[in-house]
């Protein structure tokens, strides 16, 4: 294993507008390690996370995926490099199956163009399997009909099938029970124990210092804190997500903009 | 392999899927019984997803109905006439079908089809310039292909909601085939001399070759389904139970057969309606079997979706309406070959409506995501048997668009109850 972090990113920018969601931030996360990305509402957690995965482009900064300079300019960029995102909603589209949303945008075909369903049945149901989803009836129900956690199931599962080496998970837990939450968690530590680099935001903290090795905290758009998990408590990350100290103060717009 | 048995949960049960399997285990392998197949159906229409339940419904009553007030309704004539009124609609009602999927619409669609009928039928026209069937037809429908790329570029790059778009298209190209038709005639119709273009919607195929291709269709139909089958059994999936194959198969035999006898007492199967199951055949194929048609119901149930799966979303849209551009060109020749001639009000008066109405009564939903290429030839059929049998009754004009609004309402209606339904259960 080398030395490098799986994904390193070194003073990345991105600004919507006149508003500067992210300022020169820097992130990193190594492989077989969950790190928790935390923050308020508009601390551009999103927004980092859409910039590592293509969807919004960073304006500047650099990206390092195993030590080597990468370009993400769109979201083929980030999946050919293994970066496997799964958003809060899902992205699911209700009207296909589990296997069709699994495999969206990369079915397997004969020819060319002649979807495979055989083939990718039988991948769907087996990375289910793996991942030890044993509440779906059959991979080949319409998403629409599936609870949140089984919807949240099929997300991950859809990402973790691309043999991804970066998963990052935006709220995996935010609209489930205790007993789906726990499964959704452990599905976390088994993820980084098959070595993938997990990045996981959540705005609960009893989940993150269960899971997380370690924290990043952003605020403002910009990195505030970057904590281990062993050696720091709920307090000191809730203290740096309130108030935790930036390096570049915002200027009157940006404050405005940011909404106080 | 996996022992054989009716007894196992669909989810649960799976072969290694490397394991060579011989054709005769293959058969053997675990498949749901009939009844199970058919509780598992029962289930999926109480949970609101309907398929073509209500189109069969709403034909039976049509087909009733109309047999009962009209002793010519089941004519040998009538059956013929019917075939040869609904290929123009089914035809354009296809391209419908995939811009209803995406969750737009084309409300240029009829006119578009006139465009291509009157520049079809300018070039055709002897001496003047006098060209061969093939060239005509060939640039008519290269035109509206592009028309519909044109449409589609400003909806996509322009965002541009397709409504606003189309509905200009409506009134442009009314306008063209207004211009178009005065221009070369005073009297406003352009007759077609070319026979193999008038032939296309009013030749007939000997009943020698009626029965043939009624034999391909079936014979493909069973290859198709049985293949399908044997390949999910032979990866250890769960197939369709083959009494229904069989059933299936035997049922659009009899239907076939008892098509093609009965056109045969008449002129014969129009030539005609071949050239819709041909549209009909290799459509629902990309729709249902290829990467572009997966994407093409994705981007309806979830653009933004698609879009993050890397889906290039604008280009899908922009082959959709030249799809639809394409399938209108097609229509308006067929209904041009027709009338043998064009005027200044082809594909003007209800075609657009009959078209749109057609994809919606097939089951197509507006919502995008949902429906098949086939509900366009059954909406099709539903709308052209109404209209006919009303005609036959001798009703007024008036009182038959009642009756036909009437029943694209029914056709929402079952649409948006269905789909509340469903998501009622989904988001439980």
């Amino acid at each position: 294993m080398s030395d490098a972090p799986l994904l390193e990113c070194k003073g990345v920018s991105k600004a919507f507008g006149a508003v500067q969601a992210l300022h020169r931030v820097d992130f990193e996360i190594r492989r077989g390690e969950v790190m928790a990305l935390v923050g308020d509402n508009g601390a551009g957690k999103s927004t980092l996370i859409k910039g590592i995965a293509g969807i919004h482009p960073f304006d500047e900064g650099e990206i390092y995926f195993d030590g080597e300079r990468v370009n993400i300019h769109g979201p083929r960029d980030a999946a050919k490099l293994g970066i496997e995102v799964v958003f809060q909603d899902l992205a699911l589209a209700d009207n296909l199956d589990v296997v069709g949303n699994m495999f969206l945008g990369r079915e397997r075909t004969r020819w060319g163009f002649v979807l495979d369903e055989s083939s990718m049945e039988n991948a769907a149901q087996e990375t289910m399997e793996g991942l030890s989803v044993t509440s779906l009836r059959s991979v080949r129900q319409t998403v629409a009909g599936l609870s949140g956690g089984q919807r949240q199931a099929v997300a991950v599962a859809k990402s973790v099938m691309w043999n991804s080496l970066e998963l990052i998970l935006d709220e995996p837990t935010a609209a489930l029970g205790v007993a789906q939450t726990r499964q959704v968690l452990d599905l976390v530590r088994r993820l980084a124990e098959k070595d993938l680099g997990v990045v996981i935001i959540s705005h609960n903290l009893h989940d993150i210092f269960e899971v997380a090795d370690r924290i990043t905290v952003l605020r403002l758009g910009q990195r505030v804190a970057l904590l281990e998990r062993s050696k720091t408590t709920q307090e000191e990350v809730v203290h740096a997500i309130t108030a935790g100290a930036l390096d570049h103060v915002p200027g009157m717009a940006d404050a405005g903009a940011d909404g106080g | 392999m996996t022992e054989s048995g009716g007894e196992m949960d669909p989810g649960l049960d799976v072969a290694p899927a490397s394991e060579p399997v011989a054709v005769q285990e293959a058969l053997e392998a675990p498949a749901e019984s009939l009844s199970e197949y058919l509780s598992r159906w029962w289930l999926k229409v109480r949970a609101g997803d309907l398929g073509s339940l209500p189109i069969v419904v709403g034909l039976v009553i049509i087909a009733v109905v109309f047999g009962v007030l009209n002793d010519n309704f089941f004519g040998e004539r009538n059956f013929t006439n019917l075939l040869l009124q609904m290929a123009a609609v089914s035809t354009m009602a296809i391209g419908i079908v995939f811009v209803l999927l995406i969750g737009e619409i084309d409300l240029s669609v009829g006119f578009v089809s006139g465009v291509g009928a009157v520049v079809m039928t300018l070039l055709l026209r002897p001496d003047d310039p006098g060209w061969p069937w093939w060239a005509a037809i060939g640039v008519a429908l290269a035109l509206t292909t592009l028309i519909g790329f044109g449409q589609a570029l400003i909806i996509t790059k322009a965002g541009v909601p397709s409504f606003v778009v189309t509905l200009a298209g409506y009134l442009i190209w009314s306008g063209v085939v207004l211009v178009l038709t005065t221009q070369f005639t005073t009297t406003g119709t352009i007759r077609i001399q070319d026979p193999t273009v008038v032939g296309i919607a009013n030749d007939f195929l000997s009943p020698l070759w009626g029965w043939i291709v009624g034999g391909f269709v079936v014979v493909g139909y069973a290859l198709s389904q049985l293949q399908t089958a044997r390949s999910r059994r032979s990866s250890g999936l769960i197939a369709k139970p083959l009494p229904l194959l069989g059933l299936q198969i035997v049922g659009l035999a009899v239907v076939t057969f008892a098509g093609v006898s009965y056109a045969n007492q008449d002129r014969g199967v129009p030539t005609v309606t071949v050239i819709l199951g041909v549209a009909l055949v290799f459509w629902s194929f990309v729709a249902s079997r290829t990467r572009f048609g997966r994407h093409v119901y994705a981007v309806g149930g979830n653009a933004e979706a698609s879009r993050r799966a890397g889906i290039s979303v604008d280009r899908l849209r922009i082959a959709v309406f030249m799809i639809a551009g394409f399938m209108a060109g097609v229509g308006g020749i067929v209904l041009a070959s027709r009338l043998r001639s064009v005027a200044t009000n082809t594909g003007g008066g209800s075609l657009l409506l009959n078209v749109i109405a057609a994809a919606v009564i097939g089951g197509t939903s507006l919502f995008g995501g949902s429906g098949r290429v086939v509900s366009a030839l059954l909406g099709a059929l539903v709308i052209t048997s109404i209209q006919n049998g009303m005609d036959l009754l001798g009703l007024a004009s008036g009182t038959k668009f009642v009756i036909t609004g009437f029943v694209l309402l029914g056709a929402v209606l079952v649409d948006a109850l269905s789909k509340r339904s469903r998501s009622a259960r989904g988001v439980a």
